[in-house]
């Protein structure tokens, strides 16, 4: 029992930092229906920013919102410098535009700081919660929380609020809601500046656990992605279960079967889900008016 | 032909100590991953061979002769590394080469240097490299399964017979992974459990669980590289898995300790090199004026501290000038059975003896046992 227990503690510290790699990835989507491969760098640069500004003496509260913040406003730099000069590219032209800047922020990345591995301390400490013969670290908590604020936030923002609602038109039908007055140019800024400040966030939260290193976004982005994908691409709630999903899956994997097969389970998972659901679990479907 | 002459010629100079000035330059060549993916291991190899060469002429050179390092940056990639141990052997005409910062780049170089009958000393670590021995191929990294003899030696001592392994799926994990399944049945010990992660796994609590769980488990060993095998540590100590806990040469750095946290890593052994505890060395320690001066050398010289891999390199400048020196000519062939007959020569990694049928030349001696005590390393004796 103690061992289920602790497989699914395993299964959610790693799930919850997908969720939130997972959660970056909705709102530049909804906004664009592009999948931005640099969202993996925004979560290493939370996590290396962070680590810079705490070695060279900065409290580490202090440190964390310089990274988000710095993360954000390279965001839009992104936006302005390479997305929007590119306006009027098919999606795909612009995926590749972003898996460009990916490539470019892990080599600036790599300059600027180093190739180390870094971290920097846990919030709340190192000492594990003992559950019914389990454990689970004070930081794991602080990345599940830090999941569910991020999911209730976007949930309430593109349903409950006027600019989260221009985001979604903006993506239905660009010229649409640029006729019924949505400066679209400051949704597609403001979607990356969110995007990536809560890439940031996921890394300043995570990095306690998962270290970081300029090269770790990539693992992140692809776990992130997976599980955005299994949840339905779009939807905070899809990105959120399948984050989650996909943790449970190889945590269990490792635990009941081997941990060889870790990974191929997952996404053996996945494609069996998006065979069946090609829209994933929450997607929304998509119906073309002919 | 008249280079060929006046080589002869010099040599024949040198061994009859008649040479007063330098005519000549003694050539070494290089090609070393200074950048790219690998340029952990080839940057400081790369300063350690540029600081030894200014050193080596500064003091006067070999036999009177100055040393002159023709050195390329292959980035690690072993396509540029044959281009350019072709263009070492063909233009430049070197001496003698190193380099390889990898085993791929290693492989590169080799085929070319055997073709070219030029000595070459490998920096990477694979077995491959010198078994079966091949002429004028040597190499002076230690290898992953002297690591595995070593750890299996240690947890023998302890009386344990049962260990768990959970490796990376990396290269240098996989590798070392093969490398001890293939030596444990040598000490008496059983593998019961066998699990890996991926390199980029952020918790690896459901495999030490699992392996917690198996019947008569009496030690855990963690080959692998990068962050894993602190992440593991954490997840060790998080668990409170009271086991006796191996890490690899793998993580043999001061920058392992800070990651895993002093705390957790309490108590994890390794093999590592007699360079990573320079301070603790007895004084009567073969190797400690070796260490303490590239050390030393190494650290005012650079401002950053020493590492294995740079080590590897000083250790296969030392052999080189050692046996130039004996060998008393620049002949390749000559210089090959100088190395060939190298003995006692103690460098950073251990003390080298070759032979025709080991051109490895380390005993199990290179490594030390370590432990983290307090946040500090330790000798286990």
């Amino acid at each position: 029992m103690s061992e289920l227990l602790q497989f699914l503690f395993s299964g959610i510290t790693v799930g919850a930092v997908y969720a939130l790699v997972a959660l970056g990835f909705t709102i530049i989507y909804n906004a664009s229906d592009v999948v931005n491969f640099a969202q993996g760098e925004f979560v290493m640069l939370g996590g290396m920013i962070t680590w810079f500004a705490h070695a060279q003496g900065l409290p580490l509260p202090l440190a964390a919102l310089i990274a988000i913040a710095a993360t954000a406003a390279l965001g839009v730099a992104m936006n302005k410098l390479m997305i929007e000069p590119a306006r009027g590219a098919p999606v795909v032209s612009l995926i590749i535009i972003t898996i460009g800047a990916s490539i470019f922020i892990q080599g600036a990345a790599q300059l600027v700081f180093d190739k180390q591995i870094h971290s920097f301390p846990a919030f709340s400490g190192d000492d594990p919660i003992r559950i019914g013969g389990a454990t689970i670290l004070p930081q794991s908590l602080w990345v599940i929380g830090g999941a569910l604020v991020v999911f209730l936030a976007l949930w309430l923002f593109f349903t409950r609020t006027l600019l989260g609602r221009a985001v979604l038109a903006t993506s239905n039908n660009r010229l649409a809601a640029q006729l019924v007055g949505i400066n679209t140019n400051f949704v597609m800024t403001l979607s990356f500046a969110l995007s990536a400040a809560i890439g940031a966030l996921a890394g300043v939260l995570a990095t306690p656990i998962t270290l970081t290193a300029y090269s770790v976004g990539i693992g992140f982005a692809l776990k992130g992605f997976a599980g955005a994908m299994l949840g339905g691409m779009g939807n905070p709630k899809g990105a959120l279960v399948g984050g989650f999903l996909i943790g449970l899956f190889e945590a269990m994997t490792a635990g009941y079967l081997s941990s060889q097969y870790k990974d191929a389970a997952a996404f053996i998972v996945i494609l069996a889900v998006l065979f069946f659901m090609p829209q994933g679990l929450f997607g929304r479907k998509s119906t073309d008016r002919v | 032909m008249t280079k060929t002459l006046t080589t002869t010629a010099l040599g024949l100079l040198a061994v009859l100590g008649l040479t007063g000035t330098a005519v000549a330059d003694i050539k070494i060549g290089a090609s070393i991953a200074a950048t790219g993916p690998a340029a952990f291991l080839g940057d400081p190899e790369a300063k350690t061979l540029e600081m030894l060469v200014e050193e080596l002429n500064a003091a006067g050179g070999i036999n009177g002769e100055k040393v002159e390092l023709v050195l390329y940056d292959d980035g690690g990639d072993p396509n540029k590394a044959r281009t350019f141990a072709t263009r070492l052997v063909e233009d430049d005409e070197v001496s003698a080469i190193i380099g390889g910062s990898t085993t791929g780049t290693t492989m590169s170089i080799l085929s070319v240097a055997e073709d070219a009958e030029v000595p070459f000393i490998s920096l990477a670590g694979a077995i491959d490299i010198i078994d079966p021995v091949k002429p004028y191929t040597f190499k002076t990294p230690h290898t992953d399964r002297m690591a595995c003899q070593k750890i299996f030696e240690d947890i023998q001592k302890r009386g344990l017979t049962k260990v768990g392994m959970i490796s990376g799926t990396d290269g240098f994990g996989a590798s070392m992974q093969a490398q001890c399944k293939a030596v444990v049945a040598d000490y008496g010990i059983e593998i019961v459990a066998d699990e890996t992660y991926d390199p980029k796994d952020a918790d690896m609590t459901a495999q030490l669980t699992k392996i917690k769980n198996t019947e008569g488990v009496q030690a855990l060993v963690n080959p692998g590289f990068g962050q894993g095998p602190s992440i593991v540590t954490r997840n060790y100590k998080q668990l409170a898995l009271d086991l006796p806990f191996y890490q690899s040469h793998g993580v043999a750095s001061d920058g392992f300790i800070a990651l895993a946290g002093a705390d957790a890593a309490e108590g994890v052994r390794l093999p590592g090199t007699a360079l990573l505890v320079a301070d603790l060395l007895a004084d009567d320690d073969a190797q400690k004026p070796a260490v303490t001066a590239y050390k030393a050398a190494f650290e005012a010289k650079t401002g950053a501290a020493v590492s294995t891999f740079g080590g590897y390199a000083n250790d296969a400048f030392l052999i080189l000038a050692d046996a130039l020196r004996r060998a008393g000519s620049s002949e390749p062939a000559a210089i090959r059975d100088a190395i060939e007959a190298t003995a006692g020569l103690a460098g950073t990694t251990g003390v080298y003896t070759f032979s025709a049928t080991d051109h490895l030349g380390l005993d199990l001696t290179a490594f030390r046992m370590l432990e983290i005590k307090d946040g500090k390393w330790t000798l286990v004796e």
